[in-house]
C-alpha cells in the first residue's frame, strides 16, 4: 500500500526491473517523471539477446528523459537514466560508475535482474529504491531481498495489475516488500519524492 | 548466503599476489566479487578465509582458482556486424599497405574468437599470409582453445551469428561431429600460436597490424585499463588497428589521443601517433 513515510530524501538512485509484461508499465513511468527528476535511474528489463539496436530508442521515444546504453566504466550522472544493454549483465560500483560484464546467464537470463539489484543494494546501501515489475520468471526476487537487507526501499508492482506475476510474486516470497503498488501509485510515488528531492535542494 | 566485504577480498588479493605473483587488485570489484562468491560456494568453502587458507597450502589449486575467477564466455562471430567490417574494410585496409598481417588476440579464452578469425582468413583467401598469436592468462582455457573444440549447446547461437555475418558457407563446413563436441577443423589453426600471457604484467612481445581485445577490460578498473592500453598501443604497429568490445571505450585513458576512431559502434581504433 502506498504510504508517504516512505518518501524519503535520503535516497540517492532508483533501480528498475522487469520481464515479459513490462514494458507498458516502465514507458508509463518513464513518461510520468519530471524531466528534471534528481536521481540516476538504472533498468535492467529482460530483452532479446540479438538485438543490439532499437530497444532503447522505444524507451526513449515515451520518456521524458533520455535513455542510454551505458558503457561500460562509465560515471553516473546526476538524473541518468540507464538500460542494461542487451547481452550484458550491467552493476554499479562503488566509486559512482557502472560495470558491464559477460559473465555467465543468470536465472536464464543477461542482463540479470538480481544482479543489478544485487550491485546497487552494495554500492547505495540504504539509499536506493528497488522497483520489480511483471515478469515471467524469479530473476530480481533475490536482488530485491538484498535491497531490503541492506535498508533500501523495496517495491513490487501489484501482482493483480501485473500482466504476468511470477516476478513480483517471487520478490514477495522472497523477502518483506515495502510497497505493493499500481503503475499509477509507482509513478505517484517517484513524482512525491521527486518533490521532496527538490524542497530539500531549494533549501541549502 | 553471506555477503562477501572488501575486507575479505583484500586479503585474498595479497596473498594472490605474495604468494603467485598475479595481481587482481585492479580488476572490477562487482565482478571479482562474483567469482570469488561462486568459488567459495563451487568448492563449499565456510568463507574466503577458507579459500585463502587452501591457497596459502596448495599451489596446485592455483590453476583452477585462475580459471575460476576469470570470466571465459564467448561466442564465434559476436556482434556479426563487427566481423563484416573486419572483412570488407578492416583486413583489405591492412593488405593494401603491406602483404602480410599480423594478429594478436589478447584474452582470447577458449579461442572461439581465434576460430572465427581464421575462418575469415580463409574465405577471404588470405589466411597464408596471416600470423595469428592468441594468448590469455587461465592456462586451462588455452588448453581448451588448443584442443579446438566447441561445445554442442553453443553451435546453434555460432551458427547464428556466422550466418548474420554472411559468411560463405555454412559453419558445419568447418566442424566434425563429436559425442558432446564439436572439433573445429585444425588445419586452420596452422598459422596460429597459442600461449599463456598476462596482460596486467604488461609484457610486450610483438608488434602487430591489428590487436582484438574484446570483453577482457570490462573486468578491469579504470586505472588498470588505462594501463593495459598503454601495453596495447606499444604493441601495435603505427596505423594498426584496435578493436574492443562494442560497450567499451577508450575515451577515459590517458592516451586516447594516440588513437582516432574507425568505426565507433563497434569500437573498431586505429593507432595514429607513437
Ligand atoms: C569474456 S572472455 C572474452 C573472450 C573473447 N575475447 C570474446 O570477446 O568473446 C575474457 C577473457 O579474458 C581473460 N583474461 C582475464 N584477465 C586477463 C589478464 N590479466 N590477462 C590476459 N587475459 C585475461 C580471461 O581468462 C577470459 O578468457
Amino acid at each position: 500500500m502506498f504510504s508517504y513515510r516512505n518518501i524519503n530524501v535520503k535516497y540517492k538512485a532508483v533501480v528498475i526491473g522487469g520481464s515479459a509484461g513490462s514494458f507498458q508499465p516502465v514507458t508509463k513511468i518513464l513518461s510520468s517523471i519530471p524531466k528534471d527528476f534528481p536521481l540516476p535511474i538504472f533498468l535492467c528489463l529482460h530483452r532479446l539477446k540479438h538485438v543490439r539496436n532499437g530497444f532503447v530508442e522505444a524507451l526513449s521515444i515515451k520518456s521524458t528523459k533520455e535513455v542510454q546504453e551505458p558503457f561500460d566504466k562509465e560515471s553516473i550522472k546526476r538524473g541518468s537514466v540507464y538500460l542494461a544493454p542487451a547481452n550484458y549483465h550491467m552493476s554499479i560500483e562503488l566509486g559512482n560508475s557502472i560495470s558491464l560484464s559477460t559473465e555467465g546467464m543468470v536465472n536464464n537470463s543477461r542482463p540479470s535482474i538480481d544482479i543489478t539489484l544485487d550491485s546497487a543494494a552494495y554500492a547505495y546501501r540504504d539509499k536506493l529504491v528497488g522497483i520489480l515489475l511483471s515478469g515471467a520468471n524469479k530473476d530480481g526476487a533475490l536482488g530485491m531481498k538484498k535491497i531490503k537487507d541492506r535498508g533500501g526501499l523495496t517495491i513490487v508492482q501489484s501482482p493483480e495489475e501485473s500482466t504476468i506475476n511470477t516476478m513480483p510474486t517471487s520478490a514477495l516470497e522472497a523477502t518483506e516488500i515495502d510497497m505493493t503498488l499500481t503503475t499509477e501509485e509507482i509513478v505517484k510515488y517517484l513524482i512525491e519524492l521527486d518533490k521532496l528531492l527538490k524542497i530539500k535542494h531549494e533549501n541549502i | 548466503m553471506y555477503d562477501i566485504e572488501i575486507a575479505d577480498l583484500r586479503k585474498l588479493i595479497e596473498l594472490v599476489k605474495e604468494k603467485y605473483d598475479y595481481d587482481f587488485k585492479n580488476y572490477a570489484m562487482s565482478s571479482f566479487k562474483r567469482r570469488i562468491k561462486r568459488i567459495v560456494e563451487l568448492y563449499k568453502f565456510d568463507s574466503v578465509d577458507a579459500l585463502v587458507e587452501r591457497l596459502t597450502h596448495n599451489p596446485t589449486f592455483f590453476d583452477e582458482f585462475v580459471s575460476e575467477v576469470t570470466v571465459n564466455v564467448t561466442e564465434m562471430f559476436r556482434d556479426p556486424n563487427f566481423w563484416t567490417i573486419l572483412r570488407d574494410e578492416i583486413i583489405p585496409n591492412i593488405l593494401s599497405n603491406h602483404n602480410k598481417l599480423s594478429i594478436w588476440h589478447a584474452g582470447c579464452s577458449s579461442g572461439e574468437e581465434v576460430f572465427s578469425m581464421q575462418i575469415l582468413l580463409e574465405e577471404m583467401g588470405v589466411r597464408d599470409k596471416s600470423h595469428t598469436i592468441a594468448t590469455d592468462i587461465d592456462s586451462a582455457i588455452i588448453n581448451r582453445a588448443k584442443e579446438a573444440t566447441v561445445s554442442k549447446k553453443n553451435i546453434e547461437l555460432n551458427s547464428s551469428n556466422y550466418e548474420r555475418y554472411q559468411g560463405k558457407y555454412t559453419l558445419d563446413k568447418y566442424f566434425t561431429e563429436d559425442k558432446e563436441k564439436y572439433n573445429f577443423n585444425k588445419q586452420l589453426l596452422s598459422n596460429v600460436s597459442f600461449r599463456k600471457h598476462d596482460l596486467v604484467k604488461g609484457q610486450v612481445f610483438s608488434k602487430f597490424d591489428l590487436i582484438l581485445c574484446r570483453n577482457v577490460m570490462i573486468y578491469f578498473n579504470q586505472t588498470l585499463q588505462n594501463d593495459v592500453l598503454y601495453l596495447l598501443h606499444e604493441s601495435l604497429f603505427k596505423y594498426g588497428f584496435l578493436c574492443i568490445g562494442s560497450k567499451e571505450s577508450l575515451i577515459w585513458c590517458d592516451i586516447a589521443n594516440k588513437f582516432i576512431v574507425i568505426n565507433n559502434e563497434e569500437k573498431i581504433y586505429k593507432k595514429v601517433k607513437e
